[in-house]
């Protein structure tokens, strides 16, 4: 097991090490480094301030030794130079202007921990993506609190008796639900639920059974500190249950699967009942698969998460990438793709562990 | 429940006829079929797959699908109709008045449920017994169909069971609540020649020791001979004869239940007084049954007009036997003793020079102590070791030995798609245990061609067979262009006697024994000199394994094969081989000619061996040697002899020699070897194990 995970773990470090590569030398082309010295220096910049203003900051340097000044495997750039006023000034990637020679660090990188400043928000990238990431994370339980038991059982039901009226009806509403997009439902439920002149509220409002003047909050922006029933639930179900209906189809096609095998059939004419044949029998073998699918799902989700954060203004990750994407922050959006590239790996390290632990076939060989 | 007190007969079914419904057609699985089966009596229900003989069983349980129907007659048990009774009055007969036995026992046995509370939930059930009282009955059960340690079983999942366990295991649950009537559907189809006869022996034990009624289904009519009193023969649907074993065996009265006997070799017989006779034809789908006569097309005595007409034919009872009945117009017509008309006796190819010769062979393999947890210690799995042998031109040596012994290793290191962990196989003077199947030359590959276990499987879905064969022809770079393939596929289509038209036919439209005969034309396609066929009838019906091995021996006649012919059969192995090597865990315990293996001094290994096989012949009386536990894992093998902790002739041997040491390879007669320590006096009075009565 050991070998295995560290296996792993190499495979996961050289992925998420490409990956963030890609993602370096596609931010670092000319013309976002030109937009770059523009939004910090001056809009009206000449082309030969562009080119010194990269030139001192050491952006004009080769893409490898940039990386590796990114990571932190290759010296930060220092620059000796002389400012307005005349005075020679040092300044460099890894220490604050005129500091003494001394106190200078060599190396300032992702390995030192340095994960940079973000151009938008005006603070440490690190700090940034982590708060983001606990917001995320929180929306992201409860998504699976509601996703997972609900994917269950829709596919339990649906798949204990193949061809049922029941099983038609949900695996109809599960494939509506997968087919619906986030930014397609999203709406909907804005529009039906948290919308004080269209759809359900009013009517509540009219008929005196609510107080308040919609159902649910359409912002969840107050909910990263204090999340309540309202201001959250909406965000929390757009996510559920485009993923639900996913999980739901392999639960039912993995239940149709073991209700038509042999040891089913032994049960049932051992004289169990069929409650019994489904909930002793049935459910444990029926869960092994669907378990690695909600593992998969996860990477999945943070796809939704773009979306549903964008949507209901709620500050979290996903939130954090779409505003440094489209601000040209180019070290927040290197952070942000390398904390989702190790989110991806370390769940899919989890299933697999996991999955053995699940299955008393391969856990005790 | 208590149980209903009842005097009559356990299980009577009447003109049962059942049907499942398609969208396209209605399908009659089951049709006008009758059985009593009466208290404390085993009926065998005998057919080829496809027959029905698996849908009378889930009748009787009444659990046919929601395709599946009762469409007329009825099942009786204990006097009241299962076809009227309430979902919950079923469920109160499942499992403890009438238990079924399954063909599969790993498949029948849920794996994330621990064995313990499989078998506890039945009576749980039944009796409303507590959990306590459940679990001490489950152990009493569990020690009665003698398995070991029944406590650690109780804890185990069914993983962690062998094959023969877990039908013990199965049978235990089918036991539990001490049934009145045992269905066994199979039971030992899936298992060891040694492990089934030590099951057959416990079912009957048992079913003697709780007074159960059986209904025992199996196309293995040795099987049924064993175990059963009275047998119903059925063909395509219909019960076409039953009878006691005696009158039925003896003074058959259908010509289909003849064909059948004639069809498989029976170790008493001489193979050239009694050849093997196929039945010809195939077996009609059931949408496409001949009127008439369901058997009328492949018939000998078939008569046009009579036995084509569209009109029932009801079963008629004989003179003679108890409740003897035969369905067919014409059976006190024929004569029944009339000898069979020898076909002209083929004489055997001479045998040449040696082609294959292996020398001191091992086959070694590194597995990782604990898969998961990588590092740590190897195993070594000896998968064979010293195999030493010759093989010469138009000679069938055959391979025999029990799941695990090392015969499929050995196959996969001869075709080069292992390499050899020491030791030599020389063909034609060449060696090539080392070069593995990507570097040997196209000539050695096209030499060196194997027939597979299961037709089912080794087609290829969606390409012709035509297709198939010349994708061979190509690979052995045979014929310079398509067109000259294509002609050289048609040869070979008429060298395994299947009609022209096959060619453009897809895998799925041909039966078994065709899918096989695709398979051996494949093989022949380069001229292949060694053919070593593994099990290459035992997945195919009865009444065609005798056409696919006749053809087998033709083809060798006529190409000088040398065929190394791997089975567990005994039967079909005396019948066609002119040596034999008998293997127990990787190790060759006994190689000679036919006659010196089937005959005494035999390794112990060799006489329990053919002491399992069943024979469908009530003349031979065989000696009972029933091999108690399980096959060592290759893993972890005993020391000393491989076979001693299994071996009834241990303690002849002195000073614990068996435990000490490996037996050296003595030769008794000429060509006769055996790995042994018994001394030369006990070995000669070893007795023949099948003694044929005098007549």
């Amino acid at each position: 097991m050991g070998i295995f995970i560290l296996r792993r773990l190499g495979v996961m470090l050289l992925t998420a090490l490409c990956l963030t590569f890609i993602v370096f030398f596609l931010t670092n082309l000319y013309p976002n480094l030109e937009k770059l010295a523009k939004t910090q220096g001056n809009f009206r910049m000449s082309e030969e301030a562009v080119e010194s203003y990269l030139g001192d900051r050491g952006y004009l340097d080769a893409m490898p030794v940039k990386f590796g000044r990114w990571v932190g495997v290759v010296p930060g750039w220092v620059t000796e130079k002389v400012d307005d006023d005349g005075n020679p000034i040092v300044i460099g990637r890894c220490f604050a202007r005129n500091t003494p020679q001394d106190q200078r660090a060599k190396f300032c990188g992702v390995l030192q921990g340095h994960w940079g400043s973000s151009t938008v928000f005006k603070t440490d990238v690190g700090e940034l993506v982590m708060t983001r990431l606990g917001a995320t994370g929180k929306l992201m339980g409860f998504v699976l609190l509601l996703m997972v038991p609900m994917a269950l059982g829709v596919g339990v039901l649906a798949g204990m008796r193949e061809g049922s009226r029941l099983d038609r009806s949900l695996s109809t509403f599960s494939i509506a639900t997968t087919a619906t997009p986030e930014y397609v439902s999203g709406v909907i439920f804005i529009a039906l639920l948290a919308s004080s002149k269209n759809g359900l509220s009013p009517l509540l409002v009219d008929w005196g059974w609510m107080d308040a003047k919609t159902l649910f909050s359409g912002s969840a922006t107050r909910a990263v500190d204090d999340a309540t029933f309202k201001n959250f639930f909406l965000p929390v179900l757009t996510i559920s249950l485009y993923g639900m209906g996913y999980i739901a189809r392999m639960t039912r096609a993995s239940m149709t699967e073991v209700m038509t095998a042999q040891y089913i059939r032994t049960a049932r004419l051992k004289g169990v009942s069929f409650g019994n044949v489904v909930m002793k029998h049935a459910l444990r073998n029926a869960l092994i698969a669907p378990f690695t699918v909600i593992m998969l799902q996860i990477p999945w989700l943070l796809n939704g998460v773009v979306i549903v954060e964008t949507l209901f203004n709620y500050k979290g990750f996903g939130w954090l990438l779409v505003q440094a994407a489209s601000n040209n922050d180019i070290e927040l959006l290197l952070a942000v793709s390398v904390v989702s590239v190790v989110v991806v790996l370390l769940t899919q390290l989890i299933s697999d562990i996991g999955y053995v632990f699940l299955n008393p076939r391969i856990r005790i060989s | 429940m208590t149980k209903l007190d009842y005097d009559g007969p356990i299980l009577e079914i009447d003109q049962l006829s059942i049907s499942f419904f398609t969208r396209l057609r209605e399908i009659p699985a089951v049709m006008d079929f009758s059985v009593t089966v009466q208290p404390g009596e085993a009926v065998g229900l005998v057919g080829e797959s496809g027959c029905g003989k698996s849908t009378v069983a889930l009748g009787v349980m009444q659990d046919l699908g929601k395709n599946g129907r009762v469409v007329g007659g009825s099942i009786k048990f204990k006097g009241r109709d299962l076809g009227t009774m309430s979902m919950e009055e079923l469920r109160d007969i499942r499992g403890s008045e009438i238990a079924m036995i399954y063909q599969e026992p790993m498949a029948s046995l849920n794996p994330a449920m621990k064995i313990g509370k499989q078998l506890m939930e039945v009576p749980m059930i039944h009796q409303g017994m507590s959990s306590s009282d459940a679990y001490e009955r489950a152990l009493q059960v569990v020690t009665d169909v003698k398995l070991p340690d029944p406590k650690r079983i109780l804890e185990s999942f069914p993983h962690q069971l062998s094959g023969g366990q877990q039908q013990r295991i199965v049978i235990a649950m089918a036991l539990m609540s001490e049934p009145s009537l045992l269905i066994l559907d199979e039971p030992t189809t899936a298992l060891d020649v040694t492990v089934e006869a030590a099951v057959v022996e416990l079912v009957k034990d048992l079913g003697k020791k709780y007074g159960t009624s059986m209904l025992f289904i199996s196309h293995n009519l040795g099987l049924v001979l064993e175990t059963c009193d009275r047998i119903c023969v059925m063909y395509s649907g219909e019960a076409v004869e039953t009878g006691r074993i005696e009158d039925v065996f003896d003074k058959m009265q259908h010509p289909y239940t003849q064909a059948l006997f004639r069809s498989i070799p029976l170790p008493g017989a001489d193979k050239n007084a009694r050849p093997l006779v196929a039945i010809p034809g195939n077996f009609p789908l059931p949408h496409e049954r001949p009127s008439g006569c369901n058997f009328g097309p492949r018939c000998d005595y078939f008569e046009v007009g009579r036995c084509d007409r569209a009109k029932a034919i009801p079963m008629e009872t004989v003179e003679h036997g108890d409740r003897h009945e035969s369905r067919c117009l014409k059976f006190d017509e024929i004569d029944w003793d009339a000898p069979l008309e020898l076909g002209e006796v083929k004489q055997k190819g001479e045998i040449g020079e040696v082609v294959l010769s292996m020398k001191n062979l091992k086959k070694y393999y590194e597995v990782a102590a604990n898969a998961m947890f990588g590092g740590g210690s190897t195993r070594v799995v000896k998968a064979n070791e010293t195999l030493t042998f010759e093989a010469r031109e138009s000679e069938t040596l055959a391979i025999v030995g029990e799941s695990g012994c090392g015969k499929s290793t050995f196959a996969k290191v001869l075709m080069g798609l292992e390499t050899a962990s020491d030791g030599t196989i020389l063909l034609d003077g060449e060696e090539i245990q080392d070069t593995p199947i990507e570097a040997r030359t196209t000539k050695n590959v096209a030499d060196i061609q194997m027939v597979f276990q299961n037709p089912f499987d080794t087609l290829n879905p969606s390409m012709t067979v035509g297709r198939q064969i010349i994708r061979a022809l190509e690979i052995f770079k045979v014929g310079k262009n398509e067109a000259e393939r294509r002609v050289r596929m048609l040869e070979l289509l008429d060298l395994v006697k299947l009609p022209r038209e096959f060619a453009d036919r897809m895998p799925r439209q041909l039966s078994g024994g065709q899918k096989q005969r695709v398979g051996i034309a494949r093989a022949f396609a380069g001229d292949a000199r060694i053919v070593v066929a593994d099990e290459p009838v035992s997945a195919l019906d009865v009444s065609v394994q005798a056409a696919v091995t006749d053809l087998l021996m033709e083809i060798q006649r006529e190409h000088k094969t040398t065929l190394l012919f791997i089975s567990h059969d005994l039967s079909i192995v005396r019948y066609l081989s002119d040596r034999v090597m008998v293997m127990y865990l990787g190790h060759v315990v006994e190689l000679g000619t036919t006659d010196q293996v089937f005959s005494p001094p035999y390794h112990p290994y060799t006489e329990a061996l053919l002491s399992a096989v069943p024979i469908a012949d009530t003349s031979v009386e065989k000696q009972h040697i029933v091999l108690e536990g399980d096959i060592p894992s290759a893993m972890n093998p005993p020391p000393g002899c491989p076979f001693q902790t299994r071996c009834r002739w241990k303690s002849d041997v002195p000073g614990g020699l068996c435990e000490k040491d490996i037996p050296p390879v003595r030769e008794l007669a000429d060509g006769h070897q055996v790995k042994c320590h018994l001394s030369d006096d006990i070995l000669s009075k070893m007795e023949p194990v099948i003694k044929i009565a005098a007549q």
